[in-house]
């Protein structure tokens, strides 16, 4: 089990550098160099720089130098907190991004804990109640839900709170927390400011949840291990929810890790409509503008927290499935 | 295995504690009505094995299931009674008339009735161990603390002859092979004291010795806990070696009945004829083909008219097997049959129509 685990680590490793690789291609992507970028951005604003000049902040980035040489600078660099500079923000990345990382994280976790809150009871009592009026309204909504984009749900849900009741609903924290450093209250005023972004965020997902738990549970209610429990004399909901359900369950595990990086990119177009503080819209600006340093660090770091969470649903799931654990000894 | 019984089976003389009466349990699909049980009528005794045959699709399994109350939607118990004789009452109670979900049928279902089922891979949880499901039964209907419903458990696994029982409890099905786990299934199904133990299909899914080893345990439990076995297969082998009567069924209706003996030595159903034919014998010639009935079971939705069995009958009269329903007679006094060639349709008792002439009062 332990050498298991410890694949596992170096398989995170591994692709964890292949990101880091990917990431670096991102920044060399557009044609020039960061130079010509950065010079590009300062005459926009009217600026002059020289070629000499230019030549010089070559030689002082290592532009000169081979490709190789030059990914170790920047990743020795990222490994210490050093992601470059943002041209179109003049700042470090770093600065650039600053909690929206952790506010992005905070936001899609959120997201995946209510859509599996609100898939796993409602799969469940459609697949009990296969066919009944209540699994047949739970179908409506949910491919109602995955059918409408969330981001033109988001801006109905912006509209009627503006109209009915005068309340901007968008972003993350009040007007009087937005500057403010952390503070218990600003942890309430987030926690207040969660839900509706996170709701238009999971109903996507909790659909085709709603669809996986469904089908699952229909197949485990099948087997015989169910007619077992029910001889045996127990109450019919216990059946359910001791058996097939934990076993319906299980591959609910394996999701962790996908739906991750499905809820970020999900989230680009809602955090815009809904001026949310998260990375998907700065990642979009970026692009648009070419600031790859910042778009090669947010693409880095989007993966690293996948490679993290797959890790953790490969744990999961060898937490959850005996039959894994069996032949991991075995 | 030898195909013919040896001896005089057992066959006691006193009241039955379960008697089911013309039982039809429909499965009502959009299809069609399924009649997967179309009355069947039995009795249990104590320390009986009553054995049930019949090719696969004949409703063995949902007679079992109709008798524990637990068949699945859109399955029901249309028609006919399931008389339970409760320990030391003197009355039965008509368990199809009990609310299936209800109280009073869980405290039956396991304590008074347990099964055991073909496949033991998928009978049981493969995300809990067995032992956790066996504690589970046990305090389902015993007031045990789970530390003395373990101990049960580990007692329990040791008499069916699991070896290092307490081991083998915190182990899961998958760690534990084929025979090892109907001994548990076994054990599970005993756990709470049954007096009946519905066997269905119990060694399908085994090799051939851990067969006989799996149905020479369920003899010695019978001798020891004076149980009574309904024993479902398609097997006659193995009705041979454990049954003291036997029903046999076909498209979920009862065609023929009576004991053991008389079954295997003077058959009356042509379709109890072809089941016995398939059986190899060890007389056979080596490689020699081994005898299958002819044809294949009609679709449920598509049942013949008349006789179910007559379009793979050989015996079959034309204008009459074809058209009319037998009824199910006594042949003797310990046989019955539903065949054309052992009553007329105008026999004694006239069927008072064509359609209800399978029901009958009289085994
Ligand atoms: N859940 C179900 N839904 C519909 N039909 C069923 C169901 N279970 C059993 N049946 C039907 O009932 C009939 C008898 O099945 P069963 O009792 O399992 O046969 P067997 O004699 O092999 O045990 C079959 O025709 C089968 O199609
Ligand atoms: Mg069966």
């Amino acid at each position: 089990m332990l050498a298991y685990i410890f694949r596992r680590l170096i398989f995170a490793a591994a692709t964890t550098v292949a990101i880091s690789v990917i990431a670096f291609v991102i920044i060399q992507l557009p044609p020039g160099d960061f130079v010509d970028a950065y010079i590009a951005s300062i005459s926009a604003t009217g600026g002059q720089v020289s070629l000499a000049e230019a030549e010089g902040l070559r030689i002082q980035f290592g532009l000169d130098r081979p490709m190789y040489l030059q990914y170790f600078a920047w990743i020795t660099g990222v490994v210490q907190g050093d992601f470059g500079f943002s041209v179109e923000w003049r700042r470090p990345v770093s600065e650039v991004i600053g909690d929206r990382l952790w506010m992005t994280v905070i936001i899609s976790v959120f997201a995946i804990l209510l859509s599996w809150g609100l898939a796993l009871p409602i799969g469940i009592y459609s697949a009990v109640r296969q066919y009944s009026i209540g699994d047949y309204v739970f179908t409506f909504v949910g491919f109602f839900g995955l059918a409408v984009p969330n981001f033109l749900l988001a801006l109905i849900i912006l509209y009627f709170s503006f109209v009915l009741f005068g309340a901007n609903v968008g972003g993350l924290f009040s007007a009087e927390y937005q500057l403010e450093p952390w503070s218990w209250g600003k942890v309430w005023d987030l926690a207040k400011h969660l839900p509706l972004p996170g709701l238009i965020l999971a109903i996507g997902g909790t659909a085709q949840l709603i669809r996986i738990m469904r089908a699952n549970l229909l197949d485990e209610l099948r087997k015989p291990y169910v007619v077992t429990a029910r001889a045996k004399g127990m109450r019919e909901s216990r059946v359910i929810l001791k058996y097939p359900v934990r076993a319906a369950l299980n591959p609910f595990a394996s999701t962790i890790g996908y739906l991750f990086p499905f809820v970020v990119s999900g989230s680009i177009i809602i955090s815009l409509v809904l001026s949310l503080p998260t990375v998907g819209p700065l990642l979009l600006r970026s692009l648009v503008a070419q600031d790859m340093q910042l778009a090669g660090t947010i693409v880095l770091m989007l993966g690293v927290l996948t490679v993290i969470g797959t890790f953790i649903s490969d744990l999961v799931l060898m937490w959850v499935d005996p039959r894994l654990r069996a032949g991991l000894d075995g | 295995m030898p195909p013919i019984p040896m001896g005089e089976p057992a066959r006691p003389r006193r009241e039955p504690i379960l008697s089911v009466r013309n039982l039809e349990t429909h499965f009502l699909l959009d299809e069609g009505v399924v009649r997967a049980v179309d009355g069947t009528s039995f009795d249990l005794f104590s320390k009986q094995t009553l054995g049930i045959v019949g090719e696969s699709g004949c409703g063995k399994s949902v007679t079992a299931r109709s008798i524990l109350g637990i068949v699945e939607s859109p399955g029901k118990v249309v028609g006919g009674e399931v008389m339970l004789r409760r320990d030391g009452a003197r009355e039965m109670i008509d368990l199809a008339k009990l609310d299936p979900k209800g109280d009073r049928y869980r405290a039956i279902r396991g304590a008074e009735i347990a099964l055991v089922f073909q496949e033991p891979m998928s009978s049981f949880s493969a995300y809990h161990t067995v032992g956790n499901q066996i504690i589970e039964a046990i305090r389902l209907h015993q007031p045990l603390t789970k530390k003395q419903a373990r101990n049960k458990a580990i007692d329990l696994l040791h008499m069916v002859g699991v070896p290092k029982p307490d081991r083998r409890i915190d182990e899961y099905s998958f760690e534990l092979s084929g025979g090892l786990r109907q001994r548990v299934m076994v054990a599970m199904a005993l756990s709470s004291d049954p007096r009946i133990l519905i066997a269905d299909e119990p060694t399908t899914a085994l090799d051939v010795t851990t067969q006989a080893q799996v149905l020479d345990l369920l003899r010695q439990l019978q001798d020891e806990r004076d149980l009574a076995i309904i024993l479902i297969t398609h097997d006659m082998g193995v009705i041979a070696e454990m049954a003291d009567d036997v029903v046999v069924m076909y498209l979920g209706k009862e065609v023929e009945n009576g004991p053991v003996d008389d079954i295997f030595h003077n058959p009356k159903h042509p379709y109890t004829r072809s089941l016995l034919n398939s059986i190899p014998s060890i007389l056979a010639r080596p490689r020699s083909k081994l005898s299958t009935i002819e044809g294949s079971i009609p679709h449920p939705y598509a049942r013949p008219p008349g006789c179910p069995f007559h379009p793979r009958c050989t015996v079959a009269i034309p204008g009459l097997c074809d058209s009319q329903t037998p009824r199910f007679l006594p042949m003797g006094d310990r046989q019955g049959v539903s065949c054309f060639l052992h009553h007329g349709p105008s026999g004694q008792s006239m069927p008072s129509g064509k359609d209800t002439g399978a029901r009958h009062d009289a085994v």
